[in-house]
This record gives structure tokens, sequence and C-alpha cells, in this order.
């Protein structure tokens, strides 16, 4: 076997350099998926570059206008303290995500980078317009999340480039974030949904998972619902039982789910009318 | 927490002996396990060891033209590559009819058949070049129906039915006034042991070879081995390894004769483990089943017949398929006074997964039928379900439907009642915690969204083997001095530990008999000891305790005996108390030690039970030797607009007969209920037209702790006569009806009929009428 | 300035660091520190994880390999503090972390009070899960001694055992929880890794010990 150099990085700029001195170079973060495929002899990088020491990744930034996410955060840093306080639904999807020596481990670049369907931590940020920071040889960009998680397992991401953060805007307002699974804990999500109401914006976000090959906001339910609400109520932004139920006709309409071994279309079109109308449902308050 | 209640134990005998029958003994190896010390089959390891791999047909079913190793033995480390061409004795393998090929020859039968295996220096070497092995396929048409299968062209020399019976029992042309008919499905179950399969074989001088392998039953694994290596039985010796768990996914032969026919190959030990998703290939499941049930009652609610069509798939190879099938046509309709029956089970063979031995064998495929009918005869009668199963269940001195008369302790009033006594959960906590809800961390559900249903179900079991299987069990045991001169008892005994405690209670037979505190079991292999028989059918505390009892009791006398000489009495003069022998007419004593200090004792007994009959052309016969029942009550919290549910509570009521170690047993109730949950709501093996599509933790879902419910146990104690101590086995019961009980509860807080097991979300959300509230179709 | 958050990480991490963090090994030869040993790692490959390189170079087979993907939590070990999969692991990607394994818990042939509860609570049948429990017992009970019962399942939800039905290992928990509560000295276990004594260490020999 071919003897393969590992970098063990300490800041962003020597991954960066060890991506590129190394070609064909993988990044590893978490390895919850990486070790996975290797185990199962999908995946025999020549060479590897270790994030795990690299600790500018793993802080975050509040402010009054947005959040600034290190790629290195694991999903037990997600779930609890400041961050949480300031993402509730990013602290619910973490909590979701596989067993606690997973989230230990697991990180939100990796989420991003790994790009799967049912990704925990994607609808949520993709409910948010979240940008994902890039760094390469050539420098830094920014790019939405939807222009960076492009297909099933596809990324727009260069090979010698990092995931240095994910920005997203705060939004004044209740967050939810439902997933569906067939078991209490470790599941991969059969159908997931993140609802952000901006009570400033007056707006509705609405972004399901796994009911399509990437993130999919609801954007017709979204519009529908924003009208419907009476955001200037007594206790609060209202709507009618009807509102809320063509919402979730929308979102269903909205979702293109697949049938696969793990669940069927007809259900993950059921399941996301039912989570969207319920997460919407904790975030107002009923009209008589 | 477990309660008990029956017959008492007898009175102790101030001997200061601790850790005897009826005691919680702690487990001798549980400190080693604690440590991650004790050395499971896959933690061997040996100087010069290779690896070993295994190739599998990507095809469920296909012709192999041709296999070309060349590329492969090319590649730098790897040693040996073996395939059929290679097998020097039998070609062929199998538990009841060796019918199984030990590599794939001209044809693959299913989805992971092995083809070849591979002897390599690294794990890695071994995967790469069982890769490059070209082999070439030419696919052919799956059978993949079961039902199909009964008159499909043969898919092998053997045909395509294992085994059709019938039982016909009393007046088969009976009818009842109340009729109800129903047809239910069970799903394909995994064993998911822990342990992967893995072993280490080690050739020897005498060109024999020694493998050491987690298995239930080394002696046949033996045997099997021996014929396809074209060996004489004593060259091949079998060492028990540590065994991560079998639940009957080890009965039959995985890997142990490709491992030896490698290790004889390249002359070196050779080491092999599966990858989990190389062990949902590797091993038989359990048979899915198709149930068509009428059950046939009185206006009062007395059973009057039951006819029954039973149909499973033991995919492409036989296993123990026909013991299986027996089994569910036997006790298909469930532990119940039934005057008059006509049962028809098949056995068929498809191109699906082979399937074969797993906790409960067919029981409790059968269980879902005859409980799901009992709960519709219920309703039909307008009658409460425990009271129509009371009224109805079996007494001692009752006749089976084969005709059997039951003469041992048949307490199924008394598990019933005590699984119904058990108070219920309280009602969810509006403020509690959300993930106490269904759908879990997925926070998918708020109280008012949750219905809670309670559920009833009962069961019944053979133990041992039937049918005429002369069942048997050996043990040694020899008595000596310790350096000390305390004396201590070593068993040599064959039994395979799989983690259900038998080493455990070898101790404490031996304690209770001889009074001895020092029990040494020596390593279980082949090599020292007779067979004793299969870790399966709930049959080891009978069995092996029954070898290692009359071990204990031939010493036993022959201490009286050497004390007798001493005292030049008669021994009949003479009574063993436990402390030592005891001269009744004086006073005189001899402790064992002193009887024991001129010279060991030693003994090799083989233990039978008392003989069973096979069934006849109408399934009738006395087939089996004694009965287990239990009964469960589930409490399960649903979301219907999702599907999602939770366990919250099983209670249950089990027949032991005599609680030798009342924590065990505790251990046992609770695995085996989580294993029923897990068939009954989220474990499944998905087959596509024969490709098993969740070969991974991933997607085939065991219940996690989040996902175990609380359990209230009950054990009912009424010995049964002729089983050592009374003791009944204890295994599979807790996985029979819990299952069942748990789709009783779903049915009951939803009104959906849920036929079908494991329940899958889109079974009851699909049908569930969101706007008003119940099932759209009853 | 907008407030930052530095997300705390273990900084026992810090304590047994090399003077200078190597930029680049290679993946054939290099150093794991495993409960308090530095172990050198020689003739690997780059692919092989951590609990490979435990089980089969180390000669530490205490954690187990049930599935090698994640899913149940039999190969947890503590690498700089927190439980994680050891199969998830990259081996070179552990070099300067404190690695801690089941075998590092005690001195040879003592049981921490977690490790005889699960026995004496019959909490241990066919054992292949029980390293794993054991350790993410340890640092449950470590960083949340007063975890309800919620919590522990939380906690464990990742370690499957398909013998017990888990319910004699919660009342395990159970027992420690309130025997340590009980206990005069009050002593928690300090999760300081360097192959240190466990809190409770107790021989407990047995009579029979299997051969």
């Amino acid at each position: 076997m071919r003897v393969a150099p590992v970098a063990l990085p300490t800041t962003v700029d020597e991954a960066v350099e060890a991506l590129t001195e190394a070609p064909g170079a993988q990044l590893l973060a978490g390895g919850t998926d990486f070790c996975v495929e290797v185990n199962f002899g999908l995946r025999r990088p020549p060479a590897v570059v270790a994030l795990r020491r690299v600790r500018e990744l793993r802080r975050y930034e509040v402010s009054d206008s947005k959040l600034v996410i290190g790629a290195g955060t694991t999903y037990t840093d997600m779930g609890s303290g400041e961050l949480a306080a300031a993402l509730p639904a990013l602290a619910a999807a973490a909590r979701t995500v596989g067993s606690p020596q997973i989230r230990n481990a697991g990180t939100l670049g990796g989420n991003i980078a790994t790009a799967s369907p049912a990704g925990d931590t994607l609808p949520l940020l993709a409910a948010l317009d979240a940008s994902v920071t890039l760094r390469g040889p050539g420098g830094e960009r920014t790019v939405a999340l939807s222009d960076v998680v492009t297909g099933v397992k596809r990324t727009s991401i260069l090979a010698e480039e990092v995931v240095v953060d994910v920005v997203v805007d705060r939004r004044p307002g209740p967050q939810q974030f439902l997933k569906v699974g067939t078991r209490n804990a470790m599941v991969i999500a059969i159908a997931s949904a993140a609802v952000v109401v901006d009570v400033e914006a007056r707006q509705v976000r609405v972004a399901l998972g796994s009911v399509a090959p990437v993130p999919l906001r609801a954007t017709e339910a979204e519009r529908h619902i924003a009208d419907a609400i009476d955001w200037s109520a007594a206790g609060g932004a209202r709507v009618t039982d009807s509102a809320l139920a063509r919402f979730a006709e929308l979102v269903a309409a909205a979702a293109s789910p697949i049938t696969d071994h793990r669940s069927t279309a007809e259900y993950r079109r059921r399941a996301v009318q039912v989570i969207a109308r319920r997460a919407l449902e904790r975030c107002v308050s009923r009209a008589a | 927490m477990t309660s008990r209640s029956g017959t008492g134990v007898a009175d102790r005998v101030t001997s200061g002996i601790r850790d005897r029958v009826g005691d919680s003994t702690t487990r001798p190896d549980g400190a080693q396990k604690t440590r991650g010390e004790f050395a499971f089959s896959s933690d061997l390891w040996m100087d010069a060891m290779l690896w070993g791999k295994t190739l599998r047909s990507p095809h469920v079913a296909a012709r192999i033209r041709s296999i070309d190793t060349s590329p492969a033995l090319a590649m730098p480390g790897v040693r040996a590559i073996v395939s059929a061409a290679d097998v020097p004795g039998r070609p062929t393998f199998g538990l009841e009819t060796p019918d199984q090929p030990v590599f794939a020859s001209e044809v693959v039968r299913y989805h992971g058949e092995p083809v070849a295996a591979v002897a390599a220096d690294h794990p890695e070497a071994a995967r790469a070049a069982a890769l490059a092995i070209v082999v070439e396929y030419e696919p052919l048409d799956p059978l993949v129906d079961p039902e199909a299968a009964i008159s499909a062209p043969p898919i092998h020399p053997d045909g395509n039915v294992f085994r059709h019976l019938v039982i016909r029992h009393g007046d088969t042309g009976a009818t009842g006034d109340v009729v109800v008919e129903g047809a239910y499905e069970v799903g394909m179950q995994d064993q998911a042991f822990l342990g992967p399969e893995s072993g280490l074989a080690v050739p020897a001088e005498d060109g024999g070879v020694d493998l050491y392998v987690a298995t239930q039953w080394l002696h046949v694994d033996r045997d099997q081995i021996a014929a396809s290596l074209g060996l004489p039985v004593d060259r091949v010796r079998l060492y028990l390894a540590g065994v991560g768990g079998a639940f009957g996914g080890r009965e039959d032969v995985s890997l142990q004769i490709h491992l030896c026919m490698l290790a004889l190959r390249t002359g070196r030990p050779v080491k092999m483990v599966y990858s989990r998703d190389e062990s949902f290939f590797g091993h038989v499941h359990r048979h899915p089943a198709r149930m068509w049930y009428r059950h046939h009652a009185t206006r009062d609610g007395d059973l009057v017949k039951v006819e029954a069509r039973i149909v499973i798939d033991g995919g492409a190879y036989l296993s123990s398929s026909n013991a299986v099938i027996s089994n569910a046509v036997c006790f298909g309709p469930g532990p119940y006074r039934i005057p008059n029956a006509l049962i028809e089970g098949y056995a068929v063979r498809t191109n699906n997964p082979p399937c074969g031995a797993m906790r409960g064998f067919g029981a409790v495929q059968a269980c879902y039928g005859h409980e799901a009918q009992m709960d519709k005869l219920a309703a039909a009668l307008a009658m409460d379900p425990v009271e129509l199963r009371l009224r109805n269940a079996l007494e001692r001195y009752d006749r089976l439907v084969t005709g059997q008369l039951l003469t041992g302790a048949v307490p199924v009033r008394e598990v019933i009642r005590a699984a119904a006594s058990h108070p219920l959960p309280p009602t969810p906590d509006p403020a509690g915690p959300m993930m106490a809800l269904p759908g879990g961390a997925g926070a998918t559900a708020d109280p008012a969204h949750v219905r809670r249903g309670v559920g009833f179900a009962v069961s019944m079991k053979n133990i041992a083997y039937s049918e005429g299987f002369d069942d048997f069990a050996t043990a040694r045991l020899r008595l000596e001095a310790g350096v000390d001169g305390e004396p201590i008892a070593v068993v040599t005994i064959a039994t395979a530990e799989v983690g259900q405690g038998f080493v455990t209670l070898a101790q404490q037979i031996v304690r209770e008999e001889l009074g001895i505190d020092r029990v040494v079991l020596g390593p279980a292999s082949t090599v020292d000891v007779g067979s004793a028989g299969s870790s399966s059918a709930s049959r080891q505390t009978w069995m092996s305790g029954g070898a290692l009892q009359l071990s204990c009791v031939t010493l036993r006398s022959e201490l009286v005996m050497r004390a007798a000489e001493l005292w030049e009495c008669a021994t009949a003069q003479c009574i063993f108390d436990e402390v030592g022998v005891v001269r009744v007419a004086t006073g005189e004593r001899l402790s064992v030690q002193d009887l024991l200090a001129p010279a060991p004792l030693e003994t090799e007994q083989e233990y039978h039970h008392r003989p069973t009959k096979a069934l006849d052309a109408d399934g009738q016969g006395d087939a089996h030797l004694s009965f287990m029942f239990a009964a469960h009550r589930a409490v399960v919290d649903v979301d219907p607009e999702l599907g999602l549910l939770r366990v919250v509570q099983i209670a249950t009521g089990q027949d032991v007969g005599k609680a030798i170690n009342p924590v065990q047993v505790t251990g046992q109730i609770e695995g085996g209920i989580a294993q029923g949950i897990g068939l009954a709501v989220m474990e499944e093996i998905v087959v596509t037209e024969g490709k098993v599509r969740n070969p991974s933790f991933t997607d085939y879902l065991l219940p996690t702790i989040l996902d175990m419910p609380d359990v209230l146990a009950t054990v009912i104690e009424e010995p049964e006569p002729g089983a050592p101590y009374g003791a009944k086995g204890v295994g599979e019961p807790p996985t029979i009806s819990s299952g069942p009980a748990v789709l009783a509860a779903i049915r009951d807080a939803t009104g959906l009929p849920v036929t079908r097991a494991p329940v899958r979300p889109e079974d009851i959300a699909l049908v569930w009428d969101q706007g008003t509230g119940k099932a759209s179709r009853a | 300035m907008p407030p930052e958050g530095e997300v705390p990480v273990d900084t026992a991490g810090e304590t047994g660091a090399p003077a200078e963090s190597p930029a680049y090994v290679q993946a054939d030869r290099y150093e794991l520190e495993v409960n308090g040993t530095r172990e050198t790692v020689e003739d690997a490959w780059l692919g092989e994880t951590l609990l490979f390189v435990l089980r089969e170079r180390l000669g530490l087979p205490g954690s187990k390999n049930a599935c090698e993907q994640g899913e149940c939590g039999s190969c947890s070990v503590l690498l700089d503090g927190v439980v994680v999969c050891a199969c998830l692991v990259l081996a070179v990607d552990a070099i300067g972390s404190h690695i801690q394994t089941v075998e590092g818990l005690t001195a040879s042939a003592d049981v921490t009070d977690i490790q005889s509860a699960l026995v004496a609570s019959g909490g241990v049948q066919c054992g292949f899960c029980t390293p794993g429990f054991v350790v993410a017992v340890h640092e449950l009970l470590r960083r949340s001694p007063d975890a309800d019962e919620m919590e522990v399942r939380e906690a464990l939800s990742g370690n499957l055992c398909r013998c017990t039905g888990y319910g004699r290992i919660l009342e395990a928990v159970r027992d420690v929880q309130r025997s340590r509560a009980q206990s005069s000295t009050g002593q928690t276990l300090s999760g300081r890794p360097f192959g240190e004594q466990s809190f409770g260490a107790q021989s407990f020999g047995g009579s029979g010990d299997v051969a």
C-alpha cells in the first residue's frame, strides 16, 4: 500500500495550502460520513487533510443582525448555549442527528459538504437563505447555500476549497424544525421541515428536507400564508384553520419525493404536509 | 421490576453456600466483559495470521459461467483463493438436509450467496482481491413469490416445497355461529446479534484444523465442516470463542468451512470477520409469513374450530424450515382449547434470502395471526378480549390440536391475569418532554395529536426439539481438592454460552447439588466432551442443566459410597447433606474435602429427555417435550396523522417453572420484549425481487434505549414435572406475544385493522382521515 | 464589539500536546497516545480507523466492531474527553489527542462502580455492547451526575444492545447515581485520561471464574 501524507493543519490557510500541495487530497472533519465510506470501501483517498485542529473553524459570532457559524461547529455545539438560544430550530435539528457520539464529532461544514438530501441542518439554513464562506488558494468567496448544494451529494465547492463558515441573517420570531423517522433516535430523516416566522419582515419561510434532491423552499406556500396571517393581531401573528390547511396542501404540492427502501413518495408527501402545518401552528396563534 | 408468584422454594440448609439455584448470582464472566477483556471471536489474534474475505454474488439468481481468480492471485499480499472446485469433501452443508453449497458452483440462488473466499496479508488486500476475481454470471429470472413457488418449476434439485403439513383435529367440518376471518403478514426479521460472524482457523500438524468460532452448536458445526473437508471428525476441533449474541442466527454454518479451507490451503492461521453489511447476507433470517385464519365460536365465546393456512418463505436453502413450519402449524391457534382444527402449512423455497432459526421459531409468526383473530372474535362477540382468552385458555389435561395431552404445568390463565393486573401507566404529561411522545427527538407530535391504545396477546411455544428428535446434552464433572485442600468442581460442557447466562447456571447447579463453592468452567470445545446440543429452543437450562445435575447426582452418590467404605457401613445408612456425608446412626460426618483427599472423582453423563413422536399424516402425535406460556399487555401511544408511535409500557406474565436465576430471567424477558417490539414496529429486511435493500444498521433499525418501554414482569413458578428443578426455558416466550400485543394496542388506538408486522408509518397515516380524526376505512 | 462565542474545547487536549504540532505525517508510521501511554503505529495504511488500530495493532480489542459505521456505539472511546465512535475516527486524525478506551478506565483487575453495577443488575449478557456502554456511562455521569432518566436515555441512545432490552442497564446507572450521591466522600470521576484510576475502583474476585 502506498504511503500517503496526512496533513494536520491548525489554521484554515494551512488547510488550503495542504489541499493545493496534494492533488486529490480529501478533507476530513468529523469523519461521520467520510469514515463510513472508507469502511465500506467506497472511498480511497490518496491523501487526507484533517480539519479537527483548526480552532478558528469552531467559533461562532452572534450579533443583532446576523450569525456566523464556523464550519467546524459540531452538532453538540449547536445544540446548547448561546448558539442554540439564537437559532433554536438549528439546535432542534442538531439534536436529531445520529447519536451523542455522532453529534460530538459531526460538523456543520461536513453536513453541507456531504450535501445529502436528508442533511438535517440544511432545511433550516435554506429557510434562512444562508450563505457559505469558502476559502481557496485564490482567496475567499461567499456563495448562497442554494448555489453550494446543487444536487444529491453534489456541491459546487472546488477541490481546493475549505468551507469556513455559514452566515445567516437573524430573523426575529419563532422557528421550528420537525423531522420524521421511524425510530426515536438515530434515524435518517424520511421527511423534515423547517419553518421560520419573521414577524418584522412579515414573512414565513418554509424549507423541506428529504423530499427533493436538495432542500426545497415551498415558496408558494410561503406567499399564501404570509398573506393570510393577521400580523397585527393582539396576541401575535394569527391565522385561521382553513388558511393553515391550504398552506399545508401547498407545501405537499411543492415536494417532489421519491419512493425508496425507507419510505414511499406518497407517505413523504403526506408527512411534510402534516409537519409543516404543525411547525407553523407552534409559531402562530389560531383565529377563532 | 419483576415480581414472582407460585410455589415456594425448598428450605435452605445452613451450609452457608450462596449463589445456588434460585439466587440472582452474578455471572462469572461479567467483570471481564465490562473491562473489555473478554475474548470474542472477532478479538482473536495469532502471529502470522492471514485475513479472509468472501466474494458474494451480486445477483439473486444466475448461472455461473466461469470464475477467474488469476487477477486476484496476482495482487500483492494474496495467499490463496478457494471456491467450489476446491471443496475436498461434501460440496454441501445444511442443518436438516445438506442442500446448501459451500460455494456456489453452477448457479447462485440468492443475493449474496458465497462464490469464493480469499486469504491475504491484510483485510484491505483481501477485500480488494475478492473484488478482482472475475465471475461471469448469466442472470436468471428469480422466483420470489412464495405462493407461486409451490407449483413453479424447481429452482433446486430437491424441489421448491420444503414441507407441506396438515393438522386435522376433531371434526374438520364443524362450524360455529360466529365466524371471523383474516389475512395477516409478518416481514423478515434479522437476529442482528452485535458480534459479527468471525473466527480463527489454525491448521494442525495432523492435517486437521483447529477452529475458534462463535456458534450455537459446536458439534453439529464440526460434523458439517468435517464432511466438507473430507476429514474424520476428530481432526476437526472446534473451540467456542466468545459469542456476541446469537438468537438463532448462528445455528447454521456461515464462515466455518470457508475459513478452514483457507487455513488448510495456506498452512497458516486465517481470521475472518464479517462486516455488518456482510453479516446481513451471511446468516439466515426469520421466515416471512403469510397467514389466513378463520375462527369459529359459539355465541357464548367458546372456540369451536380454527382453520388456518400458513405459508413461510424459506428462501434459497432449507436450513431449519421444516421445523419452523411445524411449529407455526402446531401452535397456529395459540394456547387455547380448540376442539376442531384444520391447519395447513407450507415452507417453500424461493430465491429470497435463506431463512431459518430465530428466537420464537414459527410460533412468533403464528401468534400475530391467532391473536389478531382472538381480538376480532372478541369484537364480534362484544366481549372483552381478555375475558375471551381466559374463557378459552388451555388447562392441564387439555389436548392440543396435535392431539397431545398436556400433562405438565399449564398456567395460561395465571399468565394472562398476571399481565393484566399490572397498573397502567399514567397518561402523558402535557408539559412533559417532547422526547417522550411519538416522534421522539424529531419533535413531531404535540400531546393533542396522540392517542393511546392498549392491547393484549398470549402465546405458547415448545421447549427443545420435537417430532422424535433424540435430543441430548453431555456433561463432564470432576471433583478434586485444590492446592489448599478446598474442593473444586471442574465442569466440562460444550454448551455454547451466547449471552443467555448458562455459565452462571452451571455454577449455581453444582453449588446446589454438591455444596461446593468453587466451580470452574473449562472452555467449551468438541475435544474434551460430547455434544451439549444447540443453544436454542429455550432448551439449555433443561438439557445442559439436566446433564450437569445428573453428573452432580452421580458424584454425590460416589461421595456417599466413599464415606460408607470408610465407615464400613451400608450406603443406605449415610446421607449427603451438602456440608458432607453424615452417618445417620452415629452422627459422624465427613466433609467433601475429606472425601476428595485420597483421589478426585469424575463422571461424564449424557442426558436425554423422554422421547417425543413424529406427527402422523393428520398432524397428530406427541411431538413435543414441554411447553411455555406467556401473556403480554402493551400500551402504545400513536400519532395517527403521521403513523409514528411509541411503546409506553409492556406488562407480562411468563410461565418459567422455576426461576433458577431471577435477574437473568428478567434480562431474558426484557431482551426478548425488545426484539418483539422490533419486529412489531421497526425491524424488517426489505427485499425487492430478491435483493436485500437495507443491509446496514442505518436502515435496519433496532430499538434503542429511547424506544424501549417500561417493562413490568411477573414470573409464574409452577414447577414443570420431569424438568430439572422444575425449570422451563425462558428465552423465547418474551419475543412471541409482545409484538402482537403492540399491534393490538395500535388497533385499539386507531381503529385500523393493522394486519402486517412491522407496522410502517404509511400503514397508518395514509388510511387516516385527518378531517374526521379517524380511520377513513375500518 | 459583537460577542464572540468560542465553543469550549476540552482543555485536557492542551496539556499533553507535543512542543510543535506536526503539519504533515506519513500514514504508515505515527504515534498515538492511548490510555496515557505513547504507542507507535507502524506499517499502517491511511484508511485504517482508530478502531482498527486499537484492536488489531495496539492489542486493545476492548472497543468492539459491531457495525463500523457509527450506528451502534460498541466502539465508543473518549477522544479528548468526549465520547465518539472510534470507527469514525481515522487513526491518523487521532494524532496529538488523548484517547481513552475501556481498558484505560481501571488498573488491571479492578472494576469501577459502574462496571460492577452493570454486572450486579444483570446488565451484561453477551457483553458485546458492554464496553461501549461502560465508556458512555462513565462520560455521562462525569458530565451530568444528576441526569434524570430521559437525559440518561438520550445520552445512551447511541449505544445499541440486542440482548438486555436496556432495563438492567438503566437500573445499573440509577444504582450508581444513588450510591455516589450517598457516598460521604462525594467523589466524582475526574475524567482525567492519563490512566489514572477512576473513582471507586474495587477488587472483585469471584468464585469460579470462567477458565
